[in-house]
């Protein structure tokens, strides 16, 4: 399913055997974790990925090495956790990494914890991915029995345990202090920030969570160097980025890509333009989550995190939806309210209670029962919820909301005007919206 | 099953052990210790959470919220096969309603109901993270992709025989070659 145009994170997918130790050692493997163990301190591996200018792939777009530099100094006992919660709606793209290649990961997570000093590594797991979850236990030991892992790795005294935690179906898991609560055996709720993970996280304990594609970043930056790492992309979006896109274009799937490449080219040349009969009608580049684009205005942007921000969206996790014209975008907005109406932890009354206002409000419009008042109430109940809460589900629920009505308005309006079909609400899951 | 009737195998108490002592706290282990249970019985009885309680020195209470927050877990015995298909928005572009219709027909149950000979359960889920490979179904650890009604109709046949066929997660066996 990989197209993929550079190597560096992908060079292993869509390989049968890419999974195994021999393949990813006879391709050069654990070479970085050789290197960063016999010839660098700590410091210098944490100062070369802030130099590489490496950010969070996860969504949020931190720079991973300031955030290790978070790590007091003096710390006795550090914890890491890999993010592979992947649950973004439109993003499988941490997935493909674990499955063909899940060496690449824990080689970058043992590099990562060499630099915080951290002697336990968690890779958390969404619930859902059992077969993903074997693989990578496979491959764990696979590592333990080679010496990559336990005591006095390779003969330097670091130690390491690493631990496959598997999920149990929580999207909010997927945010740092959420996915923490997870494992220390709670429900997965997030924590009030500050202080911070790297400072207090997993049993109080300063812990670093980066996800799977940042992790997998490593060993390459390692091995080639932090400037080698800035020939790809732009000047402030460093390297390249897997962008997982769903939708009827052509050809589906994960590509790694430089960042700033501009959407049009990676269209129209990767994937094929659209499927047979199917015109483009609307984009969201990063995620369920980030602000919906018109196809007008993905055709100008370019795939960085600059780009997008300055065109009102954001880069998020690269899971790339593209929208048909045939999308009814009332129906669309209603699935993903849906979503985060589900998914909503409870703890804070605005995302609790907005969320489901907010999928009432459309779903009661797809009934054929809106009102004029309808599109400002949801505005209303948007300025309730935004910034307002504890972890930013509250604000991903609003931020397609209120471009949905933005940049599609004439859809919701004709619907409201009853001059549009009602929709098709029988098709709809029963007894669990209320 | 009946509080009495709880008996966990030799094997499973063991997986308990080494979590215990594997993970940073006790409470720590809870999630994985569920999953062990879950994965012999099915879903979490009372009695299993008197022996997560004992075995972990958690309270009840914190067990329970522990198992009613994720999904996944389960509390009550479940049907033989519970088929989940995504339908959240790649999948539902992809034609994840008119599969869940057919899906409705073929099985004579509705979105979120069990048929009446417990074999099969049809729940609707948000994201699987197949999102290019949609529309989906997934049947425990086996994630069905690029459905269509032919196919879903070929699983739902080899499920009938008791045979769950090859998913398309299947395709590269776990160790293969090692």
């Amino acid at each position: 399913m990989n197209k993929s145009g550079n190597d560096m994170l992908s060079t292993r997918f869509d390989r049968p055997d890419g999974h195994l130790l021999s393949v990813y050692e006879a391709e050069g493997g654990y070479k970085a974790l050789k290197t960063a163990l016999a010839s660098m301190q700590p410091t210098e591996v944490r100062d070369v990925v802030k130099d590489s200018g490496l950010r969070g792939r996860g969504g949020a777009g931190f720079p991973t090495g300031v955030k290790w530099g978070f790590v007091p100094a003096d710390a006795d006992e550090v914890y890491f956790f890999v993010n592979a919660d992947e649950s973004e709606p439109g993003t499988f793209k941490d997935r493909l990494l674990l499955d063909y290649d899940p060496h690449q990961t824990i080689e970058g997570t043992i590099i990562s914890c060499f630099a915080v000093k951290a002697k336990t590594a968690f890779v958390y797991i969404r619930g859902e991915f059992g077969w993903l979850i074997d693989r990578v236990q496979v491959a764990v030991n696979e590592a333990y029995a080679a010496g990559y892992l336990g005591k006095n790795i390779l003969g330097s005294g670091f130690d390491l345990e690493m631990i496959v935690h598997k999920g149990a179906g929580a999207y909010i898991c997927g945010e740092e202090t959420g996915l923490i609560n997870s494992v220390e055996g709670r429900k997965g709720q997030p924590r009030l920030k500050p202080p911070f993970p790297a400072v207090s996280g997993f049993l109080d304990k300063p812990t670093i969570v980066n996800n799977v594609e940042s992790v997998a970043s490593v060993p390459w930056i390692i091995t080639n160097g932090a400037e080698a790492y800035k020939n790809f992309g732009t000047e402030k979006s460093c390297g390249t980025k897997l962008f997982s896109v769903s939708g009827p274009v052509k050809n589906p799937g994960v590509y790694e890509i430089p960042l700033g490449l501009p959407f049009r080219e990676f269209f129209n040349e990767q994937l094929g333009g659209m499927a047979d009969g199917e015109k483009l009608k609307a984009v969201i580049v990063g995620g369920s989550s980030v602000p919906v684009l018109t196809a007008e205005e993905a055709m100008n942007v370019n795939l960085d995190y600059e780009s997008l921000t300055n065109a009102g969206t954001m880069l998020g996790s690269g899971g790339m939806i593209i929208i048909p014209e045939s999308s009814d975008m009332v129906e669309l907005i209603q699935v993903l309210m849906h979503f985060y109406f589900d998914e909503s932890c409870g703890q804070c009354t605005p995302c609790r209670e907005g969320t489901g206002w907010l999928h009432k409000i459309v779903k009661k419009m797809r009934k054929g029962e809106g009102t004029v008042g309808d599109l400002d109430l949801l505005e209303h109940v948007c300025q309730g919820m935004a910034g307002l809460t504890i972890c930013p589900l509250s604000d991903a629920a609003v931020m397609p909301m209120r471009s949905f009505i933005e940049k599609f308005r004439p859809e919701f309006e004709a619907l409201i005007q009853e001059t549009a079909p009602a929709g098709n609400c029988s098709l709809w899951p029963r007894g669990e919206q209320e | 099953m009946s509080e009495n009737s709880f008996t966990l195998s030799a094997e499973s108490l063991a997986q308990i052990e080494a979590l215990i002592a594997q993970y940073p706290t006790k409470a720590s282990a809870l999630m994985p210790c569920i999953w062990v249970i879950m994965d012999e019985v099915g879903h979490v009885p009372p009695a299993g959470v008197d022996l997560l309680m004992s075995k972990l020195d958690v309270s009840r209470a914190r067990i329970y919220e522990v198992l009613t927050f994720y999904t996944m877990f389960r509390t009550e015995p479940q049907a033989d096969y519970t088929l989940q298909v995504c339908h959240n928005i790649s999948c539902h572009i992809m034609g994840a309603r008119p599969l869940i219709a057919h899906l409705e027909k073929r099985l004579g149950v509705r979105l979120g109901e069990t048929t009446p000979d417990n074999m099969f359960a049809l729940e609707g889920v948000e994201c699987l993270g197949a999102c290019g490979m949609g529309p989906c179904l997934q049947l425990g650890k086996h994630l069905y992709e690029h459905l269509t009604n032919e196919k879903v109709d070929k699983i739902l046949e080899s499920l009938r025989k008791g045979i769950v066929p090859t998913a398309d997660t299947d395709r590269l066996p776990a160790g293969s070659g090692e």
